[in-house]
């Protein structure tokens, strides 16, 4: 085997299939990155038996052939490669990278035994790369990151017809986004439940994309996998198994209160007031009277208080947040003004877009803290 | 019965100090001895004794009467005996066959120990409690009010026979290790103060043994060199001392032998934490039979959070084998917690996570640890959560067995009773054949 091509072309195609190696593979040769070349094309393609990523590129194939080599060391040189043509052949049982007047000599790893990667599910449809990478984003945030419930570690994905509707929950938060997609047939209703940061690492990878292809296979013929691909990149997923909350149900269906506030004025806000927020404790507001008050700090401790404008509809209301769990989701919102709804102190508040706020794609659901007994 | 003790006492005092003991007994010339270690003398046996005066003089054990049992207390006849606290039971019986020996009532020494707390916080707020039966105190600032040292010592000596009907050994010393040297000395029913000139020569007589610190391995170490009093230490050089037991223990060491010891009194934060653990009465490896008794130790651990007001974040689970090997797993919760199923959640999982494969267990544990009050400690609630759910469910258990007493309301696992195997009557598989 025997091919060349330009530094960026390889370092980038590298970098991506490398980006899911595991760390601790269960066996030596899943640390590996497979090399394929062929017809004036070079495939490159790993596999850990949960995720895969294979990219096409095209090269200067003057022998094709196929080899396995360390995936971890060739995206680390290749990073580091100086700007001119790479040329890889193997050499026996060693690759050997030249790159202007460096070169380097890999050993190879048996490539027999390389399982062969899961092919693209089924059904599938299409969304421009942007759009995904953010939905993708807005709901990853409020996923578990805690193994031992991992239901909770996912991504739900629902299809329905023209309709994407992510979810993510860890028990304190709950996001919820839809967006419309471009199915390849239409009267699709699929569920999976992916893996929040597979899903978040890929739709990030793939945002540059105009458009991606996203494959699941109907309920019931399920094969367990959910496939991603554009611009020659290709990934596909283990699912995970388990039941995902009825989130629908933990919607509230209606207000007592309604707030809206400049978002990045009340996410400076409580940053500055949460600094006084020791480990754990909470970030409480007060909203009446047209001004949300923010207090953070108790007794002795050190304490903060800040107050800015906002419009206020509905009963006064004072509700207590950790910091972190509502600033994650302003930010999410990535809108210019936050929406915030709320029944009580105890029960969840929901935060939408300022802008949206008749039919908003994008809701977080935050349960507040409770202060005392 | 207290006037008994007290005749007793002032005679134990005079005896106990010898006149040509170099501290003087007693002594006015207390300048800077601002410290006192007050010990209960053999506290829980003293305890009993206050109920069964006929028992008074005699050779008296408090400690489980089963074939795990050990000594946990032992009045000073039962110790003339060679008994000793520690001790397994059935060894002490073997040194004194007329040995008496009670069960051990924890009610009962908690609640003496608090009186006797108390007295101490009369006297000074820098009060830091050691055990139930032990604790020092910093009188630098009493001493203004109550006058020397030596004389709050007597007072409180008095007034824990008065008020509690037990005796109390008090050393006063200007430093925590002086003080609890002197009142191991005075033992029982005594009072010694070691005035600040003369710690050395108090001090230097002394086996190694005596310095805080010491164990065997040290204690050998140090025999090596031919160290036998703290003088000895004392009068060696220090660079020695650290070839031979290292940096830390030997700058230690030798500072000690010179009395100098920076320890302040800390008056605990709270408490520091709540545990229950739970000796099998025979080793076990059946994990429903664990469970259950993390079961019954997380209830009785959450109900004391709820009576004191308290929340825990942290969770720790002790396990005990059959050989001794003692290993203990900890998990920090979202938010505080005095739930009895979320402790016993926690704790389960920390033993599910051991992966024990029928491990003979001797022991079990549980303890909440980071304690803050209930009432400033926020409440992380799960989105799908009821307002009213277990919390207000085992309030309400709380409040039935106030009424009509422990376990009036209790899990089902934990009803089966009437058996006095230590197992809530749960039938035990037999071993199986080999």
């Amino acid at each position: 085997m025997k091919f060349r091509l330009e530094r960026d072309v390889i370092a980038d195609a590298v970098a991506w299939t490398a980006r899911t190696l595991p760390t601790r593979p269960s066996m030596p040769m899943l640390a590996g990155l497979l090399i394929e070349a062929t017809d004036q094309q070079l495939m490159l393609s790993s596999f850990d038996f949960e995720v895969s990523g294979r990219v096409l590129v095209n090269a200067d194939v003057m022998e094709p052939g196929r080899v396995l080599v360390s995936g971890r060391l060739l995206a680390d040189i290749s990073r580091l490669l100086p700007a001119a043509p790479v040329t890889i052949s193997v050499e026996g049982s060693r690759v050997e990278v030249t790159c202007g007047r460096s070169s380097f000599t890999l050993p190879t790893l048996p490539v027999d035994d390389y399982p062969s990667l899961p092919d693209m599910p089924g059904s599938s449809g299409t969304v421009p790369g942007s759009v995904f990478a953010h939905a993708v984003a807005q709901v990853a945030i409020a996923a578990g990151r805690d193994d031992t419930l991992p239901t909770l570690t996912g991504v739900r994905v629902e299809i329905l017809d023209n309709t994407i509707t992510l979810a993510a929950t860890d028990r304190y938060r709950l996001a919820v986004r839809e967006f419309p997609w471009t199915p390849a047939n239409t009267s699709l209703d699929v569920q999976a439940l992916v893996p929040a940061r597979t899903l978040a690492d890929t739709a990030k990878s793939l945002a540059g994309c105009d458009e991606v292809h996203l494959a699941l296979a109907a309920s019931g013929a399920s094969d367990g996998l959910m496939g991603f691909e554009g611009d020659g990149r290709r990934t596909t997923t283990r699912l995970l198994d388990g039941e995902f909350p009825k989130y629908r149900a933990l919607l509230p269906s209606e207000s007592a209160t309604t707030a809206t506030v400049d978002t990045a004025a009340l996410v400076e806000a409580v940053k500055r007031v949460s600094l006084v927020a020791e480990r754990n404790t909470p970030v409480r507001l007060m909203f009446a009277d047209g001004e949300v008050e923010l207090r953070a700090g108790t007794g002795d401790e050190a304490q903060a208080n800040e107050s800015l404008e906002c419009s206020v509809d509905g009963a006064a209301i004072e509700i207590a947040f950790n910091p972190q769990y509502l600033q994650d989701g302003l930010s999410a919102l990535d809108d210019a003004t936050t929406h915030l709804s709320f029944t009580t102190a105890t029960r969840p508040a929901v935060l939408t877009g300022g802008s949206q706020a008749s039919s908003p794609s994008y809701r977080y659901l935050l349960m507040p803290v409770r202060l005392s007994s | 019965m207290s006037r008994s003790q007290i005749t007793r006492g002032a005679r134990l005092t005079q005896a106990d100090v010898s006149t040509d003991d170099p501290v003087i007994d007693g002594a006015r010339d207390d300048d800077g001895c601002n410290i006192l270690h007050v010990d209960m003398d053999a506290f829980y046996a003293s305890c009993e004794l206050r109920s069964r005066p006929d028992l008074v003089g005699k050779p008296v054990i408090v400690g489980g009467d089963g074939s795990r049992g050990v000594v946990t207390a032992a009045t000073y006849e039962a110790r003339r005996y060679g008994i000793h606290s520690a001790m397994p039971m059935s060894r002490a019986k073997r040194l004194c066959p007329a040995v008496i020996v009670l069960p051990p009532n924890f009610a009962l020494y908690t609640e003496v120990s608090a009186g006797v707390m108390a007295i101490f916080r009369d006297v000074t707020p820098y009060v830091e409690p050691l055990s139930l039966d032990e604790a020092f105190l910093d009188v630098s600032g009493a001493r203004r009010r109550l006058g020397p040292s030596a004389d709050i010592a007597d007072m409180i000596r008095a007034r824990v026979v008065d008020e509690q009907g037990i005796t109390c050994t008090v050393g006063v010393a200007p430093t925590k290790f002086i003080a609890k040297l002197a009142s191991t000395r005075a033992k029982p029913d005594g009072r010694l103060v070691v005035p600040t000139d003369r710690v050395i020569t108090f001090l230097h007589p002394l086996p190694v043994g005596s310095l805080w610190g010491v164990g065997d391995k040290t204690e050998q170490a140090l025999t090596r060199l031919g160290l036998a009093t703290v003088g000895d230490v004392a009068h060696t050089p220090v660079d020695t001392l650290i070839r031979a037991i290292g940096q830390a223990a030997g700058t230690h060491l030798y500072e000690l032998a010179w009395g100098r010891d920076p320890r302040p009194v800390v008056v605990p934060e709270g408490e520091k934490s709540i545990g229950a653990e739970e000796t099998f009465p025979r080793d076990i490896d059946d994990p429903e039979l664990v469970h259950r008794e993390i079961l019954r130790l997380s209830e009785r651990v959450a109900s004391r959070l709820r009576h004191q007001g308290l929340v825990s974040r942290t969770i720790v689970l002790k396990v005990r084998f059959a050989d001794f090997t003692t290993i203990s797993r900890s998990r920090t919760l979202r938010s505080g917690t005095d739930i009895s199923r979320e402790v016993y959640a926690t704790a389960r999982d920390l033993y599910d996570a051991l992966g024990l494969e029928r491990a003979r267990i001797r022991l079990v544990g549980v303890r909440a640890e980071g304690l803050t009050e209930a009432d400033d400690s926020p409440r992380y609630m799960f989105l799908d959560e009821p307002e009213i759910g277990w919390r207000e469910a085992e309030q309400a258990v709380d409040k039935a067995s106030a009424r009509f007493g422990k376990g009036a309301v209790q899990p089902a696992r934990l009803l089966d009773t009437g058996s006095s195997d230590g197992f809530g009557g749960a039938p035990v598989a037999p071993r199986p054949p080999r």
